[in-house]
């Protein structure tokens, strides 16, 4: 089987369950996957920022702690250049298949934290112009890999890409989503990087206003 | 019946009839300059420029960007039909899936979906008249083959390997097929696999041919728009050309990406014109090659003789069994020890090549004793650049290196070394490359090379044969001359 990000061939440790055919849900050699670097304890039990004790972190006291309309967000990986590198390729070069490269670790990490809420889960939209540049949602494949229903719930105004932005005029843009439709269920919102919170955060303002009561986040990244 | 053969021959040598007709385009005096820029070139849709959509409208073919074929597909921008490297993703609302290309893909993504807009008419380039400015005088096994260089290169539609050995002045041997070239009007590309060749010879063709546009394209190079003449570039920017040149010279054509990236030989054959004269230059022909030549498919023209007239020094062999347990224990194998001693204070460098990076690191740490100036460089140490420069400068007397150094770089006067000669990554191409560091310059032609090996392999016999050959073959000229 060819890794899908180096494609060099591999072979994967062999189980009943790959015995006759290789498991196409883990297309990764070894090599590649021991580069990404798992976020470990002690995180912000809020955002999952690594810190040197269990505690809300200074951002999210910032967002008003108990307050806050986010109830958690939940990453999985930290930035480093390996990440950066994938990244670039699947969203920027627009390689869809390396998405698949996060589907078993993204499934693991839903079933570990959100399993039993009965969510639906809301991929960050992106802007029409976007969309129309880079053929695919990155948060919508993202959302695709968990097990529950996806809502098409915000749409996005088209603005300046976030990550040609400074940390204020990030934390000070205008809400860029709309909602298109109701939903009741608690949410959780997929997306690909967790910077300082304030896109989920817009996402999540528009859903609380509108009643939901419960906004979880699911990110890749946290940097 | 016919159809199915045909198609079981596009597999193996891909059909390039997709490219339409070269025709001489209707090109009003304004539009001169941009037929140059567009000419021989593949464009995404969005890379196309909007300020001259009249022009695009009225001159370019809209071509689809992959081909279906019952084995397979391919992608015609990179030759790729590899199954594993297309991959499906959505297209439109509509839950459609569309095909794309992803061994190309950091040059935009290429699909089903996204046609290739091409600009390939036979545009008229300057006449340039006594182009070549370069005094200096071709020895006599050098004039030989740029005689057949230029030959190849005035009339097109043929090919030519020129096997010289390390050393033999390749790059001058081209430069009166160059004139002739560009005295007749015509688009050059002298392509390489790597990119400081292309770097290093960009100031050596401006100097020698100041009247003529030169750019140099690879990966992160300042210019990225190709108008010029004259086009130096790394094999995988050709990946953006289709029949733009009527001249192609492959320089290092056995290095590495090239022989193992089926995607470069497809790129070179599209970017060359179907009337073009191919020149292969190379000092180490890989055995495909190898085969070409004795089946007399390819010509070939020898150059054996390096340009001050001394043969290559011939590597010699060094058994030494506890090599590799010896560097575990972090001691100098007594042999080389042995050698290092006999060798005493001589005023030649000293250039010791290393299988792995770590071992680099090693052998620079034991000598270090022994050596007050003594360095380590690998592919992704961030000053090899400064340290190469410091040690052509002698301020460094001996310089640890992994294979990154085996070809294109010239150090006046040095004794060169393997440590562990029979390792995989020293295949025979590289082995000669590595002797050929040695005895380069005319004041001092001889070098000692010496393979410290466990068990001599082919490789090392290979190279020793082929170097011996190719003395041979010189020291038979050089009687028949007397």
């Amino acid at each position: 089987m060819h890794c899908i990000n180096c494609h060099e061939v591999f072979m994967q440790q062999t189980f009943w369950s790959n015995l006759f055919l290789p498991d196409k849900r883990n297309p990764v050699c070894d090599d590649c996957r021991n580069k990404l670097i798992f976020l470990t304890e002690p995180v912000c039990p809020k955002c999952c920022r690594p810190m040197d004790k269990p505690d809300l972190c200074l951002d999210c006291q910032s967002w008003g702690g108990n307050s806050d309309i986010l109830n958690k967000n939940i990453s999985i990986f930290s930035y480093n250049q390996a990440i950066k590198d994938i990244i670039n390729r699947w969203k920027y070069r627009g390689d869809y298949l390396l998405g698949k490269v996060f589907q078993y670790e993204l499934a693991r990490v839903f079933n570990q934290h959100y399993k039993n809420l009965e969510a639906v889960a809301i991929p960050i939209p992106l802007s029409k112009e976007r969309m129309l540049e880079r053929g695919f949602n990155q948060a919508e494949s993202l959302a695709g890999f968990l097990d529950i229903p996806m809502v098409h719930a915000l749409t996005r105004i088209h603005s300046e890409k976030q990550s040609k932005k400074s940390r204020t005029e990030r934390v000070t843009a205008q809400n860029p989503f709309r909602l298109t439709r109701s939903v009741i269920s608690p949410v959780i919102l997929v997306d690909d990087i967790y910077t300082t919170g304030t896109t989920i955060r817009h996402a999540a303002s528009l859903l609380k206003e509108a009643g939901v009561k419960e906004v979880y986040a699911l990110t890749l990244i946290r940097s | 019946m016919n159809k199915f053969i045909s198609s079981i021959h596009d597999y193996f040598s891909p059909d390039l009839s997709w490219i339409p007709q070269q025709t001489i385009p209707q090109v009003t005096h304004v539009e001169k300059p941009l037929s140059h820029l567009l000419s021989g070139k593949l464009f995404l849709p969005y890379e196309l420029p909007e300020e001259s959509l009249s022009f695009i409208n009225a001159h370019f073919t809209k071509v689809p960007a992959i081909e279906k074929h019952w084995w397979g597909y391919r992608c015609r921008r990179c030759g790729n039909q590899k199954k594993y490297l297309f991959a499906y993703m959505p297209c439109g609302d509509q839950g459609k899936k569309c095909l794309y290309c992803r061994k190309c893909i950091v040059m935009g993504r290429v699909s089903e979906c996204t046609p290739l807009y091409l600009f390939v008419p036979s545009v008229q380039w300057e006449k340039v008249k006594e182009a070549c400015v370069w005094k200096g005088r071709l020895t006599s096994f050098q004039a030989d083959a740029a005689e057949k260089i230029n030959e190849v290169m005035a009339k097109g539609s043929a090919r030519l390997l020129v096997w010289a050995v390390c050393g033999a002045g390749k790059t001058e041997m081209i430069f009166p097929g160059l004139a002739t070239a560009f005295a007749q009007g015509k688009r050059v590309c002298l392509a390489t696999p790597r990119t400081d060749v292309v770097r290093e010879l960009l100031p050596r063709f401006e100097s020698a041919f100041p009247n003529v546009k030169i750019q140099a394209l690879f990966g992160d190079s300042p210019v990225k728009q190709a108008d010029a003449q004259f086009i130096l570039a790394t094999t995988h920017q050709l990946l953006r050309f289709a029949r733009a040149f009527d001249v192609m010279v492959i320089d290092e054509v056995d290095a590495f990406p090239y022989h193992a990236d089926v995607s470069l030989p497809f790129a070179t054959r599209r970017a060359a014109k179907e009337t073009a004269g191919i020149i292969y230059l190379t000092a180490t022909p890989r055995p495909k090659q190898l085969k070409e030549i004795d089946s007399k498919k390819l010509p070939t023209v020898f150059v054996p003789r390096r340009f001050h007239g001394h043969p290559l020094p011939v590597p010699s062999f060094v058994g030494c069994f506890n090599l590799r347990s010896s560097l575990k224990q972090e001691r100098l194998p007594e042999k080389v020890k042995a050698w290092l001693d006999k060798r005493g204070v001589v005023t030649r460098q000293l250039l010791i090549f290393v299988p792995t990076i770590s071992d680099a690191a090693l052998v620079e740490r034991l000598l270090h004793a022994t050596f007050s100036s003594i360095t380590a460089v690998h592919a992704s140490d961030p000053d090899r650049k400064e340290k190469i420069e410091l040690f052509r400068n002698k301020v460094y007397e001996v310089l640890v290196t992994t294979t990154i150094l085996e070809r294109g770089v010239t150090f006046p006067s040095v004794d060169v070394i393997i440590l562990d000669s029979g390792h995989t990554v020293f295949d025979q191409a590289a082995l000669v490359q590595i002797a050929g560091r040695a005895g380069r310059s005319p004041t001092d032609p001889h070098g000692e090379v010496v393979f410290f090996h466990q068990g001599k392999t082919d490789a090392m016999e290979g190279a020793v044969e082929m170097i011996k050959r190719m003395n041979k073959r010189g020291r038979k000229i050089v009687d028949a001359l007397h």
